[in-house]
């Protein structure tokens, strides 16, 4: 095994408004960090190569696959994720709109849809059906057809109060 | 339609789940959390066909996360997993037939030092031949895993006396199931000498079987727990009990909880497929247009070992010929094996690669006589009373000419022609196809077809149910929910289902079949009879005794006599008062079937579901790229009991049949996956959805329960056909593959423009 002497590397961020300062493995990813250091499981790992858009977060209202990014690169920043979005512009609506829609199936990859769906409406929103299919296609749905999702979107973007 | 008389059956009500997982609050595999657990990674057969020599750990055997390694050795039971037959060891104990295949369990205390460590164990193996090629294999009989016939009149007499006959080979690849969340299991050995293994799971049962014979362990002493399931569509009937075996072996032998998460390359090189299949088909016609004979030769590549592939060759055979009466049909089916990854259940189980044939070649037939290809369905579909290819005869709910009727109108068929390409270089057209599906596990699995129920009314008016069937994601506990509630007007709020857990609710088969809503359905009915009975009694002497006058009415979770009204929940405390029976165990078996199997003859299912789909399809001629723009489909699955959530079912269906026939390519060379992850193996995405038109007819079906049939699978079985029969239409091509992918679909406008 390779010595590494740097076991620990200070870091400084908020999630969901929460903040965190402490130390942390340098070879965690923001996955990992999110879901075994502060037990944030909503945050669902579905391939680990940033295809499928399961383990979406927001780092400062940006979606990232937060497998492909590691920890220690969020220092400074501000993280959202499904357990959070409540609290940000479009979430409450986004989650209503999902259950009204039945856009939820098994659930799996719902948590990377709304916070792929809350970026989009946070930029543009006025989002056409058009721009809605593009912001969602980093996100594999195998259960829906994406349809329902489509017209959850859409009901959010219509009734956000 | 006629009005609803129901309260909850036949409604949109959201999702019992829906605000848990919206939370993220759900609990999945690997959300789960154990005191000192530790994460076992399979160590693999580096070769498709390899003997095992030995596991050499001297590389990671001085880590101090490293525990241990567990191989063939130590299995305490039988190193067998038995699915159908126990040919497939648990851990190779001396040749693997297939790359991946499991050799043992690298057990270490963090999941990311186990997947590092695990690739520095080095398997010590002779690499041997391997034979990856269907026909090759078939040279030997042994190879054979199983084998089918249909025989039906004579079908090798009467196709010589055809006027119109048409011939011709198929041949489609893989199907990855790519559920989002991977395949997870944790094993929980516990110091009284009982173990808990908890599992994504469709078939909690299986796995209750597979960590017996591992462990050596009683079924008592064994609890499954199914943990909230991201996607099944098959990919989670057999092989999670191989997970939990392995889970609960290394458990027990560590004496700590044991986790096994695969991460998506592993899950695509080791868990089940769809067939790849080959099938040559002959249907014969007479100068009237009706199907006079049928022959079809069938063949799946069953991988390494035979695990499902007898039964799903089994479902393929019986709806081979299609949903059509044809009085002479020859069906002859092999599974074979080769060194490839076994091959398991997809949604559809045997049936979309030959519906993909059958309905290329109906539609070429239809041409060749000149026919209208939804008339010439129309005209030899099976109806009330026709006998299918197993001669059973169809006694009721069949909706299959209504439904051809409700596409036909609804994609302005007739106007095909006037479509207009959206640029000069493409060419656009509709296609059409139909299907039927045996709902259940049908003759060849009755022995499984039963399943329990357990409802518990608490004295505050909450209900808990206990089913051996589970929800996966396709929606079984909202549905379930309401035939509950229906039966004892019970808020839909007041229900609960628990976890699946097999020491808590008898053996009642696999979710899969699209058979739970029907079997569990009618479980719960008989489950919540007496308790029904129980609480109208008592609802009516309240209010009988509060002055009540004229009938009873119940509706909403309400009992209502005139103006007088009783809320469920008082009802409840009045019939604890009386020391009423309020839990109950319901049992549900199919209805029996007489079949042969010699013959293939014989009452194949219990009742069938229909489809009937039209797509509508753009081909660039520069590019061969298909885009599929639209699909109109009917479905027939009897009563629906939940509209919303059985439109979200057929959605999904509709686009996993579209995208394993446009896009879905997994490529294995000289027995190695090329492509075992999201980057090159293309599903579908919101980008590549075609818009959907779905409409559902209702055929009651007299056993049901509030008169459903099955929905889950259906969907899928036949777009492939539409997509296939819209490109002939619209480019002249004749495509006899799936997936249709742009160089292939390119050689053959080449071709035809050459032919020109």
């Amino acid at each position: 095994m390779k010595k590494s002497n740097i076991k620990h590397y200070k870091i400084s961020c908020q999630v969901n408004g929460n903040k965190f300062t402490g130390y942390i493995d340098p070879n965690l990813r923001l996955i990992d960090f999110l879901r075994d250091v502060l037990n944030l499981k909503g945050t669902k790992e579905g391939c680990g190569e940033g295809e499928c858009g399961a383990c979406m977060v927001l780092v400062n209202g940006v979606s990232v696959n937060s497998c492909l990014v590691m920890a220690f690169s969020v220092d400074g920043k501000s993280i959202i994720t499904i357990e959070g979005v409540d609290d940000i512009k479009y979430g409450k609506s986004l989650k209503e709109g999902f259950k009204r829609k039945a856009a939820v199936q098994c659930g799996f990859c719902t948590p990377g849809f709304i916070i792929s769906a809350s970026e989009l409406l946070e930029k543009n929103p006025d989002a056409t059906e058009e721009d809605i299919k593009k912001a969602l296609s980093g996100n594999i749905c195998r259960c829906t057809g994406y349809k329902k999702i489509i017209e959850a979107v859409e009901w959010a973007r219509k009734n956000d109060k | 339609m006629s009005k609803n008389k129901y309260s909850f059956v036949g409604r949109d009500i959201e999702r019992v789940d829906a605000d848990v997982k919206l939370l993220g609050k759900a609990v999945y595999g690997d959300d789960l959390s154990f005191a000192d657990m530790l994460y076992g990674v399979m160590i693999r057969s580096p070769y498709p066909r390899a003997r095992i020599k030995s596991i050499d750990i001297s590389a990671v055997e001085d880590d101090k996360d490293f525990v241990r390694v567990i191989t063939a050795s130590d299995i305490l039971g039988k190193n067998g997993w038995p699915v159908l037959d126990d040919t497939y060891p648990f851990l190779v104990s001396d040749i693997a037939e297939f790359h991946s295949q499991p050799v043992a369990i690298l057990v270490a205390k963090n999941n990311f030092k186990a997947r590092e460590l695990a690739k520095k164990v080095n398997v010590v193996c002779d690499k041997l031949d391997f034979n990856d090629d269907i026909f090759e294999s078939m040279k030997d009989k042994k190879n054979i895993f199983s084998n089918f016939v249909v025989k039906k009149g004579n079908a090798l007499e009467e196709i010589k006396k055809c006027e119109y006959v048409v011939e011709k080979e198929f041949h489609t690849n893989y199907q990855v199931h790519s559920y989002l969340e991977p395949q997870v299991a944790t094993g929980v050995f516990s110091d009284d000498g009982t173990i808990t293994v908890y599992s994504s799971t469709q078939c909690p049962f299986y796995i209750l079987d597979a960590v017996c014979a591992v462990t050596g362990f009683t079924a008592n002493k064994v609890r499954i727990i199914q943990t909230v399931t991201g996607g099944g569509f098959g990919g989670k009937e057999d092989v999670p009990a191989l997970v939990g075996a392995h889970a609960a072996l290394a458990s027990y032998i560590t004496r700590k909880p044991v986790r096994i998460c695969y991460d998506r390359a592993e899950d695509f090189r080791a868990m089940s497929k769809r067939h790849p299949s080959y099938s040559k088909v002959v249907y014969g016609a007479d100068k009237n247009g009706r199907i006079k004979a049928c022959i079809v030769k069938y063949i799946l590549d069953g991988g390494a070992y035979s695990t499902l592939s007898p039964l799903v060759l089994w479902r393929g055979t019986i709806h081979a010929a299609g949903p059509y009466d044809i009085d002479n049909v020859l069906i002859e089916s092999y599974a074979v094996k080769t060194n490839k990854v076994p091959c398991g259940a997809f949604r559809g189980f045997g049936q979309p690669q030959i519906s993909f044939s059958t309905e290329s070649l109906i539609d070429d037939l239809a041409e060749k006589i000149g026919m209208d290809p939804l008339d010439f369905r129309l005209k030899n579909i099976l109806k009330k009373n026709s006998l299918t290819a197993t001669s059973q005869k169809i006694t009721e709910s069949i909706g299959l000419s209504d439904l051809i009727k409700t596409v036909r109108k609804n994609s302005n068929w007739y106007n095909r022609k006037n479509l207009t390409p959206s640029s000069p270089n493409k060419k656009r057209g509709l296609g059409c196809s139909i299907a039927y599906y045996g709902v259940g596990l049908g003759a060849k699995g009755k022995l499984l077809d039963r399943a329990g129920a357990y409802l518990n009314v608490y004295k505050d008016g909450s209900v808990c149910i206990n089913i051996g069937n589970t929800e996966m994601g396709q929606g079984a506990f909202t549905v379930l929910s309401q035939i509950a509630s229906e039966m004892i007007n019970c808020p839909i709020k007041n229900i609960r289902f628990a976890e699946v857990d097999t020491s808590k609710v008898p053996d009642s088969g696999p979710t899969v079949a699209s058979r739970t809503t029907l079997m569990s359905g009618n479980a719960i009915i008989e489950a919540a009879k007496p308790i029904r009975k129980n609480i109208f009694k008592t609802a009516y002497d309240m209010l009988k005794l509060s002055g009540g006058k004229g009938i009873m009415i119940a509706s909403d979770g309400l009992f209502s006599m005139g103006d007088k009204v009783v809320k469920f929940n008082d009802v409840i405390k009045e019939c604890f008062n009386k020391r009423m029976k309020m839990s109950e165990q319901g049992w549900y078996v199919s209805p029996d079937t007489s079949f042969n199997i010699e013959n293939g003859q014989g009452e194949a299912y219990i009742v069938y579901s229909y489809a009937a789909n039209i797509a509508d399809v753009e081909i660039d001629t520069e590019t061969g790229v298909i885009d599929v723009k639209k699909i109109y489909s009917a479905f027939d699955v009897g009563r629906v009991v939940n509209p919303s959530l059985a439109m979200g079912q057929a959605q999904g269906g509709v686009l996993q049949g579209m995208s394993w026939a446009v896009y879905e390519n997994l490529v294995i060379n000289d027995g190695v996956m090329k492509n075992p992850g999201f980057t090159d193996y293309i599903v579908a995405t919101s980008l590549d959805m075609p818009d959907y038109d779905i409409e559902f007819v209702e055929k009651y079906y007299s056993n049901g329960p509030y008169k459903a049939k099955g929905l889950g699978e259906l969907p899928l079985i036949a777009v492939s056909g539409a997509v296939r029969n819209a490109v002939k239409n619209a480019a002249g091509i004749d495509i006899t593959y799936l997936p249709l992918l742009p160089e292939k679909n390119l050689k053959l406008i080449k071709l035809r423009n050459n032919n020109r």
